[in-house]
């Protein structure tokens, strides 16, 4: 047990705080994310910058522009982001779910094709899953894919997906088998949001803004290369996806949750907080603590074994129900101030915007509920409910 | 970065646990010829030269094992105060102790020798007269101490920092380790028992408390094994560390312990059952030395006084736990 930097890690934390110091513009510090970051060019710019100097997909091999280094490094990156207080990486599907389910499941040619855009920024990506007949039980997926003349034509709709307004890329979970149910006669395919027959319309959330969207598909073409696994296997693929999403992303959120909790510590010492929200501020750093070791112990059973260790799956979970009392907390400590939205409100309605975007941490990725019945039947080995 | 146990760790575990399986109730003597009162004792004082998070490992089974004697009293609240003759005693099982650090006293029917704090030393506490009281957790006996005479000087008090760290980290221990045994007797009843016929764990108003009680135990138990790496390593972070594992390890606990005792039903209710020893001692664990409530403040003075943009590393140690240890 060795929880401080070694001297290689050390070297490797000192540089990159040096180099963000140096390069986070000052204007994306706090950034409150959301589908405004694509708004303007900057974001991107941002993250060509993080690719350039070798900070994007530092856990992916170098012969697809990744940086070829351990997961300790990917934690320390997060970490000193979440100091720095700087975005992440703007290619949040493409680096978390997109990228790895290729290098899992890709040929030669999907690697050496797909992943240095997804790190370089210059093309997006988004998750074809979910659809008005299917969310939670996934397998329920009803988007058709024929195989016609090297071409699947894809036929169907998906629903919530995030980004895809913006994507140049789709992972797609459909349906190739019209006789199959449930799990089987799944096939996953990349398909070209630019496509004719692909139709996006962006569904404006409890936010105000459209970050997630409707995607029809009609006769969609696609080419019969571009299939991840095999026709029939999705499923097999999708969960590979899933495990992405959820497990890797771990680190991710407890970032996002540290720099959560450093905004809520400056604002109570900026406006003040009575005994009983000092009482639960320090309930909510604890808590951040407590997920920030957790993966660690996750990480270094990976590290070690090659199997994440399984105190990990619990990581999502907690983490968005932290986020959602953070944010309620912060709007309990604006007080009055608490109702008035965007630029009105204090901070640029920073906390007002992140209180209700935490409503969907609990549903994306995974709602609370399916995430418990894992931990309980996985985790536990209790009897399947389902 | 390394958070796993090493190999030896791990075996340590393995030995306690099934020791401990074996023998419910050791004598010190016992526990010595295992090495396990010598842990950080140095070689040439007779014990074993290692670490705080090889006590971690022991301080958490035999909290799961509701050990009852003087090793918390001893190895937690006195080592640090007693110099090395007396260490010596320790690691050769000859001796054990307790530390009088306000009215009620851990594990006065058990620990030979009685330490006391007294102006700005820590003191023996000759032939006192000794009260065992009544308490709801009978595998730790609270006591009081009247009378006696003062004897030698062990420590300076500024010792009293490094026991209020080890002992918060070893009580929040010592709570994962109850937490983890009422939950396996909980899992392990959702898994087996059947109405309505099914298995209860398939029951997602089962099921899902189950998961949050895993959720509860996995965060703090971080915590506990971060509390004591710095206690181990003297990490300027140790006071946030031991603040913030004991606040949330006692908690998970009882919380822990409640959801088990509901879901084993009348079971889980009775005398004769090992829950509510579980839970008793969980109770003991959060009502002893500091509070959450008092630790959290603590937590809160140290993070919002702050005056840098740095989590706050350099924060004074929290104050000596005041009732008993
Ligand atoms: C902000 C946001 C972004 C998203 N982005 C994407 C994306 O990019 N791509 C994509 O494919 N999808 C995306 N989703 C969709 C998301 O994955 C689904 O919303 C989620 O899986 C739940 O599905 P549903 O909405 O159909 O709800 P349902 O599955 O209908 O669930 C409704 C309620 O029932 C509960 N429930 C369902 N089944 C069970 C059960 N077995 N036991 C107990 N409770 C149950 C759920 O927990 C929930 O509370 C996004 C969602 C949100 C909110």
């Amino acid at each position: 047990m060795e929880l401080r930097d070694t001297p290689e890690e050390a070297s490797f934390r000192g540089d990159l705080r040096t180099w963000l110091e140096e390069n986070v513009p000052a204007e994306l510090r706090g950034h409150r994310g959301g589908a405004a970051r694509f708004d303007g060019p900057e974001m991107r710019a941002w993250s060509r910058a993080l690719y350039d100097a070798g900070y994007a997909g530092l856990t992916w091999p170098e012969e697809y522009g990744g940086g070829g280094a351990p997961y300790t490094h990917q934690a320390i990156f997060l970490e000193e982001i979440a100091r720095a207080e700087a975005p992440p990486h703007i290619g949040v599907i493409g680096l978390g779910m997109a990228g790895p389910t290729i290098m899992a499941y890709g040929t030669e040619e999907h690697k050496a094709r797909y992943l240095a855009p997804i790190l370089s920024a210059e093309e997006i990506w988004c998750q074809g899953f979910s659809e008005p007949g299917a969310g939670s039980d996934l397998a329920g997926v009803r988007t058709s894919s024929r195989l016609e003349d090297g071409h699947f034509v894809v036929d169907g709709q998906k629903v919530w997906s995030s980004f895809a307004h913006l994507s140049d890329w789709c992972i797609l979970l459909t349906r190739s088998d019209p006789e199959s149910t449930r799990h089987a006669g799944l096939t996953y395919l990349i398909v070209n949001m630019h496509a004719p027959g692909v139709e996006v319309r962006p569904l404006t959330q409890i936010t105000g803004e459209a970050e997630f969207n409707e995607i029809f598909f009609t006769g969609v073409r696609v080419p019969a290369d571009n299939l991840l696994g095999e026709v029939g296997g999705g499923w097999q693929v999708a969960m590979t996806t899933l495990l992405h999403e959820r497990g890797t992303l771990g680190f991710a959120l407890q970032a996002a949750l540290e720099m959560q909790v450093r905004k809520l510590i400056a604002l109570a010492r900026d406006r003040g907080a009575d005994q009983l929200q000092r009482d639960r501020i320090a309930r909510e750093w604890i808590e951040m603590q407590a997920v920030r070791f957790t993966n660690y112990r996750s990480l270094s059973a990976l590290m070690k074994t090659g199997l994440p260790g399984p105190e990990g799956s619990i990581s999502k979970l907690v983490w968005s129900e932290a986020n959602q009392r953070v944010t309620k907390l912060a709007l309990e400590i604006l007080g009055p101030d608490a109702a008035l939205a965007d630029d009105n409100a204090p901070y640029g309605g920073y906390w007002q915007y992140q209180q209700l975007r935490s409503r969907g941490n609990t549903i994306e990725a995974g709602t609370s509920e399916v995430l418990r019945s894992i931990v309980a039947e996985r985790v536990l080995g209790l009897p399947k409910s389902r | 970065m390394d958070f796993t146990f090493t190999p030896e760790q791990d075996a340590l575990r393995e030995q306690a646990r099934e020791f401990l399986a074996a023998n419910p109730e050791p004598s010190w003597a016992q526990l010595s010829e295992l090495g396990w009162t010598g842990v950080s004792i140095a070689d040439e004082l007779g014990g074993a030269g290692l670490t705080f998070v090889e006590e971690a490992v022991l301080f958490e089974e035999l909290g799961g094992a509701l050990y009852h004697g003087p090793y918390f009293s001893t190895i937690a609240l006195t080592l640090p105060a007693l110099p090395s003759d007396l260490r010596a005693e320790v690691a050769a099982g000859t001796a054990s102790w307790t530390l009088a650090l306000g009215p009620l006293v851990p594990d006065l029917d058990t620990a030979d020798r009685v330490a006391v704090v007294g102006g700005d030393g820590i003191f023996e506490l000759e032939s006192p007269e000794r009260e065992v009281l009544t308490t709801n957790d009978q595998s730790r006996p609270l006591g009081v101490v009247r009378g006696g005479q003062s004897g030698r000087r062990l420590a300076d008090a500024s010792v009293l920092a490094e026991i209020g760290v080890r002992s918060l980290t070893a009580l929040a221990l010592e709570a994962c380790g109850v937490a983890r045994r009422a939950l396996e007797h909980a899992v392990e009843y959702a898994s087996t028992r059947e109405q309505f016929g099914k298995r209860i764990g398939v029951y997602q108003a089962v099921s899902h408390p189950l998961a949050n009680a895993y959720t509860r135990l996995e965060l703090s138990r971080s915590l506990a094994l971060w509390a004591a790496w710095c206690v181990a390593t003297g990490d300027p972070e140790t006071p946030l560390a031991a603040a913030a594992a004991k606040s949330s390890a006692a908690e998970s606990a009882v919380a822990v312990c409640e959801t088990s005792i509901q879901v084993l039903g009348g079971i889980g209710f009775t005398w004769e059952h090992e829950l509510h020893r579980l839970y008793k001692r969980a109770l003991g664990i959060e009502s002893f030395g500091a509070s959450g409530t008092r630790l959290r403040a603590e937590l809160a003075v140290a993070l919002l006084n702050e005056k840098t943009e740095e989590a706050p590393v350099t924060t004074p140690a929290p104050a000596p736990v005041e009732q008993g240890g």
